[in-house]
């Protein structure tokens, strides 16, 4: 299926159909919804990190001006609700600090900022766990009394919720083999997404039960479903329209003020727009989990890795769900090993609950790992990408995780960082130079697509992944090359629940891959479509119509004196041969390709101030196939920034009552502008067989090598390994001046 | 957010009589310059109802002079219009470097010397500067103007010396003679768009042979208002600017600061750091003045 033959638009790199909205300030946002009548919710959040709640008086609320509805916990519905409604809205406990406790709606924002401080909520203070050394400790406050380790009631309540294993072969066996061993432990902090636009909503509620919600969001299915769970109402109640979107990077794939500006529109019969700050955003919504790391691997003196194992304990927030699960899946996916074990501990403190970013988990192992390879390489005295290359997965290694690997590109990249002038040039002069490999195996789930023709032959796309990286130009431009149209033939669109087929998130870097299949499929159908239509027009069978560059013809060798049909030409006569052209299709996408990467970094430590600067910085990954070959260096481009701010300077810093005490962008510091280089790029396509055009998924992957990449360089310039992130000044300068 | 008046008197006798009449009325008045510090807490920190009164139509306040002895800075001129001034560039670099640091470019469009230092942040950069090189605020006081040095200007965390019925007309700041130059060094993790951990504005003066006849170090962000640091000074003077006066000077501000852990940075950082960042900036002055 993979042989791209003499592709005509992909690979081209169009303007984005919706990028004269965006720069121009047209498009609507999560925010930008006004209507009529419309109130303002805001919400109350806990001041403690972990307190039991022991009532909440809402009538001095529900008193003040132009306030029209005011909710706890008790007005959800409360038979065993899920961990995630208990987030949306604290019941019994909040668990941590900026924890929903109740929400007012008032005719305007300044009357909803008044009314929640006269919202009365009694608490009983508990001592808060605000770490895994903390949460496993013995005697350990618990988060929640009734978590059982992995569900096993036998055994007392621990904030430890899951542990995962995966395991092959005989590790003790395979370091007494090995000639050199290397162990190195690593923390990783709290970091999060950092989207530009906080989380928004707009909801109406009809007097027929019926619900409209307008909100910023990676997908609006998943929006539906977890809001009528959260009210307990049938799906059917909710309809959900995506406005365009600020940024994601997993944060978005999940609820937090959708259910409670439809109760409060219930409740008070008008429409209810609510907005987080920058401060709720940090405060309340979920971050990736801070990590603590202990890695070993074992080697010959030729480089062959004869063992490895990780141990991984991963902060969950409030709520079970660390990504730690994806972390194992990642941290030894890039090298083909006999023997290793890999343990996950999803660990409960009393933090935002984590949430989706960008590769969820497999940043924090990896850089584990990737630090401990680079120190091996150092110690067997071999080049980096050697050792990489001697040890590396490739078509039909079996993952650590089960499945075997099809062809993919690790080796590919190697090999290409091997040549690359950020490899081959000197390092420049009292700098470092890291490299790291970043991996992240992609999912495919479920989509629709419609393709819809309209009397002149322009194509409608239709389907229900919100764009967040492009997506619409990636549509447009596999449509355009299954039908044989211009690219400016085609109008790719969103649609909310009810105008479009059922779609998973914009996540897992699916999209362009998933729904980008159904959009193929949809196409396909149109083409069936039309050759049936040409036949019928001229007399023929099905079977003696070809679809060439756009148009309808006779297959070579029929006999027929008839001029090409055109997606126009059919178009436009659809009415005499059967109605109009709308094609269609759904699927559970299978076969996701993984996708590795490989990066290189130059940096330059000020050993007097502990400031690392980048000097260079080269990603190169296998995207399979590069539809946009723009969107797809953004994405590597974007996922280089992020993880190189969380390498350098992005954490969480909490006092010692789990209150955040860098809650804005100020003291949160995402890298700026001129903080990085230019950041180069190489695409790599060793085509994913389980799409038509090779496709596999390149939006998270970018994050993961950064970490190490930045860790390897410093140790590279230093001469000694800071095994921690970030790799903020002062620990950078305590680290130095410890060395002496 | 609560009530809000907006008054833009168009000289300083006008700004005075509208303070007063705020002030009998018992209304609260805050200035307001560029607002890139007014306006984020007005819409974070402090809702309260007030009367802003715009400082940017005062006449007085918009006045630009380089005489021989000495230059006059209006309050209310913003840094991008300092910065492009090639001439004052020249004489007082240290101090348009400090104001260059502050925000992005939209920012420096709007953004103030005066407001920098009125609103008297521990990490203001420019007020190190601006008392490196020897400012002298001119403030309109309902009995006429009087006169602060910078360094006593700023009372504590968010405080400074002016009543609520005077505001800062500018500044008096003495002409650099001879080989005399200045430098503003502040370390930030960030390249921009951030605030001081710690910084450190020198002014020096060299003869003919080189040797520093006269200095004046400030330190910031190391201690609840911006500091003068003697000693550094003193380090520098009757030396060459070299290395040993140099560490000598940075080991004053190290000893000088008397900093806190925060978010952003500890004690040990801080002074470490201001005593590295007097040396830098101590070293391009050196330079500077020497070029002349």
């Amino acid at each position: 299926m993979a042989e791209a033959v003499d592709l005509k638009a992909i690979g081209t790199r169009p303007i984005r159909p919706d990028g004269i909205d965006k720069v121009t300030g047209r498009a609507a946002f999560g925010a930008d919804l006004n209507l009529p009548g419309m109130l303002y919710g805001k919400v109350l959040r806990s001041p403690h990190a972990h307190a039991r709640i022991k009532s909440v008086d809402l009538s001095c609320a529900l008193e003040a001006d132009g306030v029209l509805a005011a909710i706890s916990g008790a007005d959800l519905p409360n038979e065993s609700p899920s961990d995630l409604a208990k987030n949306v809205l604290a019941r019994d406990k909040v668990l941590y600090h900026g924890h929903a406790v109740a929400a007012v709606a008032a005719k305007t924002l300044a009357q909803a900022d008044a009314a929640i401080d006269l919202i009365d909520v009694e608490y009983e203070v508990l001592p808060p766990v605000l770490s895994i050394d903390e949460a496993i400790a013995d005697g350990a406050t618990l988060v929640n009394e009734s978590q059982h380790t992995n569900g096993d009631t036998s055994k007392p309540a621990s904030n430890v919720a899951a542990t995962t294993m995966f395991e092959r072969g005989d590790v003790d066996a395979g370091f007494a083999e090995a000639d050199v061993i290397v162990e190195s432990e690593h923390r990783v902090p709290t970091a999060h997404q950092g989207y530009i636009e906080p989380h928004a909503c707009t909801a109406t509620a009809n007097e027929d039960g019926k619900s409209t919600v307008w909100c910023c969001t990676q997908g609006h299915f998943e929006v539906r479903s977890l809001t009528a769970q959260v009210l307990g109402e049938p799906v059917g109640n909710i309809k959900v329209i995506p406005s365009e979107i600020g940024g994601g990077f997993g944060g978005k794939t999940i609820i937090y003020l959708e259910p409670l500006a439809v109760k409060m529109s219930q409740i008070s019969g008008r429409p209810v727009k609510m907005m987080m700050s920058r401060e709720e955003v940090f405060r309340a919504t979920g971050p990736t989990s801070a990590t603590w790391c202990k890695v070993k691997v074992g080697a010959k003196n030729d480089g062959t890795i004869t063992a490895a194992t990780a141990w991984l304990a991963y902060e969950a927030g409030a709520f079970p769900g660390a990504p730690v699960g994806p972390g194992c899946m990642s941290v030894l996916a890039p090298y083909d090993l006999a023997n290793f074990r890999i343990e996950g501990n999803d660990i409960l403190v009393n933090k935002p609950k984590v949430c989706a970013y960008r590769a969820p988990g497999a940043p924090q192992s990896m850089h584990a790992m990737e630090c401990a390879i680079d120190e091996l390489a150092r110690k067997l005295e071999m080049d980096p990408i050697d050792l990489r290359m001697k040890n590396a997965a490739g078509e039909g290694t079996q993952a650590p995780y089960g499945p075997t690997f099809p062809p993919v590109g690790l080796k590919e990249c190697l090999e290409a960082a091997r040549k690359h002038p950020n490899w081959t040039s000197p390092v420049p002069e009292g700098a470092g130079r890291g490299l790291a490999v970043g991996f992240w195996f992609n999912i495919g789930m479920q989509s629709s697509a419609e393709v819809r023709i309209a009397e002149d032959g322009m194509v409608t796309v239709m389907e229900g992944n919100p764009d967040i990286g492009g997506s619409r130009a990636g549509m447009a431009l596999m449509a355009a090359e299954t039908l044989g149209v211009p690219y400016e033939q085609i109008k790719a669109h969103v649609g909310d629940t009810e105008a479009t087929g059922f779609c998973n998130v914009t996540g897992g870097s699916r999209t362009t891959f998933a729904t980008g299949m159904a959009v193929i499929q949809a196409c396909e159908d149109i083409i069936a479509q039309c050759k049936q239509r040409a036949a019928l027009t001229w007399d023929l069978d099905e079977d003696q119509v070809d679809w060439v560059d756009g148009e309808a013809v006779p297959k070579p060798g029929v006999n027929a004196d008839v001029k090409p049909l055109s997606l126009g030409d059919i178009a436009r006569g659809a009415g005499r041969t059967g109605g109009p052209l709308l094609g269609r299709a759904s699927l559970n996408a299978q076969g996701a390709g993984a996708s590795f990467s490989v990066n290189l970094m130059d940096a330059k430590v000020d050993k007097e101030t502990g400031k690392v600067d980048v000097l260079s910085f080269t990603a190169i990954q296998d995207a399979g196939r590069a539809i946009h070959p723009s969107y797809v260096e953004g994405q590597m481009q974007g996922g280089a920034a992020q993880g190189i701010g969380w390498a350098l300077n992005e954490e969480y810093i909490y006092d010692a009552e789990g209150v955040m005490e860098n809650a804005g962008f100020l003291d949160y510091r995402v890298p700026v502008a001129s903080d990085l280089p230019m950041i180069d790029t190489e695409i790599i396509e060793v085509p994913n067989p389980s799409h038509p055009y090779g496709v596999r998924g390149v939006g998270e992957t970018p994050i993961v090598a950064p970490l190490a990449a930045a860790s390897n360089a410093v140790r590279d310039q230093l001469g000694f390994r800071i095994d921690d992130l970030p790799l903020s000044p002062p620990r950078v300068l305590e680290a130095i001046d410890a060395q002496g | 957010m609560g009530a809000y008046a907006y008054l833009a008197p168009s000289n300083v006798s006008e700004a005075l009589a509208a303070l007063q009449r705020e002030a009998d009325a018992g209304n609260r008045t805050q200035m307001l310059a560029g607002g890139t510090d007014v306006l984020v807490q007005m819409r974070s920190v402090d809702r309260g109802e007030r009367t802003f009164v715009d400082v940017k139509h005062v006449e007085e306040a918009n006045h630009l002079d380089i005489g021989d002895d000495e230059i006059f800075i209006g309050a209310a001129i913003a840094s991008a219009i300092l910065f492009e001034n090639e001439e004052l560039k020249g004489i007082l670099p240290g101090l348009l470097e400090s104001s260059d640091l502050i925000g992005s470019t939209q920012i420096q469009g709007r953004a103030t010397i005066g407001g920098n230092l009125c609103n008297s942040s521990p990490a203001g950069d420019t007020i190190p500067a601006l008392i490196a090189c020897g400012a002298i605020c001119v403030i309109a006081s309902p009995g006429g103007n009087r006169e602060v040095a910078v360094e006593d200007f700023v009372t504590g965390v968010g405080t400074n010396v002016l009543s609520a019925t005077e505001f800062l007309i500018g500044f008096r700041v003495p002409r650099p003679q001879g080989k005399s130059s200045s430098a503003y060094l502040r370390f930030i993790p960030r390249t921009e768009m951030d605030i001081a951990v710690a910084g450190a504005g020198v002014a020096l003066t060299l003869d003919d042979s080189g040797t520093c006849t006269a200095a004046k170090v400030s330190i910031g962000a190391v201690a609840p208002t911006a500091l003068v640091v003697p000693d550094a000074a003193a380090a520098l003077v009757g030396s060459k600017v070299d290395d040993a006066a140099l560490a000598a000077a940075a080991d004053a501000c190290s000893v000088a600061a008397s900093p806190i852990t925060d978010k952003r940075g500890t004690v040990e950082y801080r002074r470490k750091v201001v005593g590295v960042l007097c040396k830098r900036a101590a070293g391009i002055a050196r330079d500077r003045a020497a070029a002349l």
